[in-house]
């Protein structure tokens, strides 16, 4: 019954979806006032929330006849993969897709107050559009809630890579981010619609793309840490294709995010802003495209059907295509708004704006260009890390420089007068990148750079707080400089890390001592180990660096549903970095050890969640200071 | 900005669209084929990978008589499960030259007790060079040169039983 209950809400919320629709876009109708079109997104909203609901339940109570819990579960699995598994499959993930999408559609018409009327219901029209497609190839292409007769016996169990703490918070948070921005959207169709591109529209959008930002920062960045310890490798980004279709909707978004301001404050870009606005959800929509369809080859294999790929495909280009059309017949009427002069704020945002956009442009292209050779030529190759770092990389450097110096100037025009306040930071950074030059003989140009940009940035980034009242300051300009100052975190842990890792591949017999930097590792012994559905080989191994003994406990460990073996890395984090330990195959009486010394890793890490927080101090700050000004009205 | 320009990200859209409508009617082949089909073999000089037996270098390929370079490894299971198809191939008077990655010569040396010996020469390549020379991304793989050093024919994974036939062929065509 539960199953036929999601199923039931499902199609209810679809009906409501096309309803949403013709009240939004049917004028006779809409003239009638805005009462139901708000009451019917917020029902939608939550008929798809109790949907998901009723798979999450399913699953927790492994009903073996619903076909996609037989086919991804198994009664053995502890709680949390067992509630976390109904996401880590296409249609519990499109289904939470679709359930994101309803909710920010649902807040939209509850919270977003401030807007004129008519672009309001243009828009919530948009996101019932968006909604309708979606759900349509769910109860169409991938119903989650299909029964199974006969139930089966016992279910397949999930992927033993995906039973990880990550799998409960990384799909969830990336998904918030990416659907999101849905709501950027269809604000944006609205403005075109309605001609009303102004200051309105970005303070109302502006909240709504900061919170998917906030997502999709704190997605990647968890996303990137559980790569990095789950799969083994040692590495943190590889320039997957499917985490590129997670990096363009956070390129894009935070480009929006800064174009916004500038509309905000200034009235200017508006055609500009509109256009990223759809962008950004497009490429969250090229991303699940790419994602779902498996068209390119990728680490992150998921089950693949062509015929959904083909759905999904026609989603994409009807909802880009409208938007691109919509775009090109109504952008001719934007006035460009009041000018600047080339040494000010908005000239900075603009910069950023141009060089974030390059950066999506370069990985999408390197995303694509494989496909598009063998289209046309027939021939195969693969783009990677030697393209994207080679090519990224100095438009970042540019960005960072960009960084440094925009905060300090004022909009409209600026006399350059704050900018003097740059001669430390930029000292620095220079003797920062001299030392290295001399003290890492290995080449790594790029990666030098970086950490001299980084060391300017670091005071930089306080910079704007000079001379100020700390406590009158407003809460959005500390979000500014804590995001930025977590630019500079992040970079410096990059550069730092690449320059200095060292690595050791090595059989080793038990009793043998390894060094790997300044460690010295003794292999002590090997032994197994079971936990709740799995059995390992567990290496016990003794790291010092002349100080106190620590005990690392890599495991390679053997799952039976579905049989599958994975490497379990340990992992020991100090100070000054992480020390990564991975067990391999056995060779005889030796076995396969990797290990790596990796300085200032965490930092990545630490700096991705320092951006994320000062995002979610800019929420606040604008939260606060809209419901002062609303309690003084 | 102009009207054409304004309309351009939609070609730019069809343009996506339909190289994914390619790629969807056409889904990828995941295997690496080998880019030096129809060339001569790369240069490369083996030391035995077991002691007793001879090592293998590319001087020693074009003797005028086809033979099977094989990659293979004592750690590798397919090739445990290949050994007796090998077997078979040799009986019908195949010569085969054997390329071990990545191997040490004591778990060779037992591997060939257990699973047989069909090789004339074993090199060993203790760090996959002359496999990725030959554009060889895996164990096992086989790869058919003629009696001039030219690489004729890549087999990727475990030959099958009922593959035998085919390959006794291609190396009759070899000759």
């Amino acid at each position: 019954m539960i199953a036929e209950t999601g199923l039931a809400a499902l199609w209810l919320a679809a009906s409501l979806s096309l309803l949403q629709l013709v009240l939004g876009f049917v004028p006779a109708i809409s003239k009638s006032g805005s009462g139901p079109i708000r009451a019917v997104a917020v029902l939608q909203g939550v008929l798809t929330l109790f949907s998901f609901a009723m798979l999450l339940l399913v699953f927790a109570t492994t009903d073996l006849s619903v076909s996609l819990v037989a086919e991804n579960s198994h009664s053995a699995k502890p709680w949390l993969y067992k509630i976390a598994g109904t996401w880590g499959n296409h249609e519990g993930s499109m289904l939470l897709w679709v359930t994101v999408l309803g909710v920010s559609g649902a807040a939209l018409a509850i919270f977003s107050r401030r807007l004129e009327e008519r672009t309001f219901i243009a828009a919530l029209a948009a996101q019932g559009a968006l909604a309708l497609g979606f759900f349509i190839f769910l109860l169409f292409a991938s119903n989650p809630f299909a029964r199974l007769n006969p139930p089966a016996f016992e279910g397949r169990g999930l992927n033993p890579i995906l039973q990880d703490p990550g799998l409960a918070f990384h799909p969830p948070t990336l998904y918030l981010g990416y659907v999101g921005l849905s709501v950027a959207f269809s604000l944006a169709v609205g403005a075109l619609i309605t001609g009303k591109v102004d200051r309105e529209l970005a303070r109302a959008m502006r909240p709504w793309v900061l919170g998917a930002w906030i997502f999709l920062t704190l997605g990647i960045t968890a996303g990137s840490y559980w790569a990095y310890y789950d799969l083994g490798w040692g590495g943190w980004w590889f320039w997957d294709p499917v985490e590129n279709a997670s990096l363009m909707p956070w390129l894009a978004a935070t480009a929006l995010l800064h174009s916004l301001n500038v509309l905000a404050a200034r009235d200017s870009l508006r055609a500009w802003t509109v256009m990223l606005a759809m962008i950004a959800f497009s490429m969250s929509m090229v991303g699940t495209f790419l994602v779902r369809s498996g068209v390119l080859t990728s680490v992150h294999a998921f089950a693949v059907d062509p015929k959904r790929g083909v759905f999904l495909l026609i989603l994409l280009a009807f909802y880009v295509g409208a938007a691109l059309l919509l775009f090109a017949l109504r952008s001719g009427k934007l006035s460009e708004g009041p000018e600047f002069e080339l040494l000010s704020r908005e000239a900075a945002l603009v910069g950023n704006n141009l060089l974030l956009s390059v950066i999506l442009g370069v990985v999408f292209i390197g995303t694509l260009y494989p496909l598009f050779v063998e289209a046309l030529t027939g021939a195969k190759l693969s783009v990677g890390a030697p393209y994207f770092n080679a090519v990224v990389g100095p438009i970042a450097l540019a960005l960072m420089a960009l960084i440094t110096i925009g905060p300090l100037l004022n909009w409209r025009q600026d006399s350059g007068e704050r900018l003097k306040r740059l001669a430390i930071p930029a000292l620095l950074g220079v003797t920062a990148f001299v030392v290295l030059l001399i003290a890492v003989p290995q080449d790594g140009l790029l990666a030098k750079l970086g950490f001299g940009f980084a060391v300017a940035l670091f005071p930089a980034s306080l910079l704007p707080l000079l001379g100020r009242k700390l406590r009158r300051t407003p809460l959005t300009t500390y979000a500014m400089v804590l995001a930025h100052f977590g630019v500079a975190t992040a970079v410096a842990g990059m550069s730092i890390s690449s320059l200095t890792t060292s690595e050791t591949l090595i059989a080793a017999k038990p009793g043998e001592i390894v060094s790997v930097g300044r460690w010295s590792i003794r292999f002590d012994s090997i032994r197994p180990v079971v936990g709740p559905n799995w059995t390992a080989l567990e290496a016990t191994l003794y790291a010092t660096r002349g100080g106190a003994i620590e005990t690392l406990k890599p495991q390679a460990r053997f799952y039976t549903d579905p049989p599958t073996e994975t490497t379990q890395s340990a992992i020991l984090t100090t100070l000054n970095g992480q020390l990564y330990t991975v067990v391999g195959q056995q060779v005889g009486d030796r076995w396969q050890l990797r290990l790596w010394w990796k300085p200032m890793v965490t930092l990545i890490w630490l700096g991705g969640f320092l951006i994320a927080i000062g995002g979610a101090l800019a929420l606040i700050g604008r939260a606060w200071r809209g419901w002062r000004r609303g309690s003084v009205r | 900005m102009s009207s054409w320009l304004r309309f351009a990200p939609i070609f730019l859209l069809l343009l996506i669209v339909a190289a994914m409508l390619w790629r969807l009617a056409n889904p990828p082949d995941t295997t690496v084929h080998s880019q030096m089909i129809g060339k001569p073999v790369p240069q490369f000089a083996l030391a035995a990978a077991v002691p007793g037996v001879a090592g293998l270098s590319s001087a020693q390929l074009a003797d005028g008589k086809p033979k099977l370079i094989h990659f293979f490894a004592s750690w590798c299971v397919p090739c445990i499960g290949e050994a007796p198809v090998l077997d078979q191939l040799k009986k019908q008077g195949v010569q085969i030259d054997g390329i071990a990655i990545r191997d040490r010569p004591d778990e060779l040396a037992q591997f060939l007790a257990r699973n047989g010996d069909p090789f004339d020469r074993i090199g060993s390549d203790p760090e996959s060079k002359t496999q990725l020379a030959f554009g060889s991304s895996g164990v096992p793989e086989t790869f058919l040169v003629d009696g001039r050093g030219v690489i004729r024919l890549q087999h990727i994974g475990a030959i099958e039983p009922g593959e035998v036939p085919a390959i006794t062929a291609a190396v009759e065509q070899a000759r």
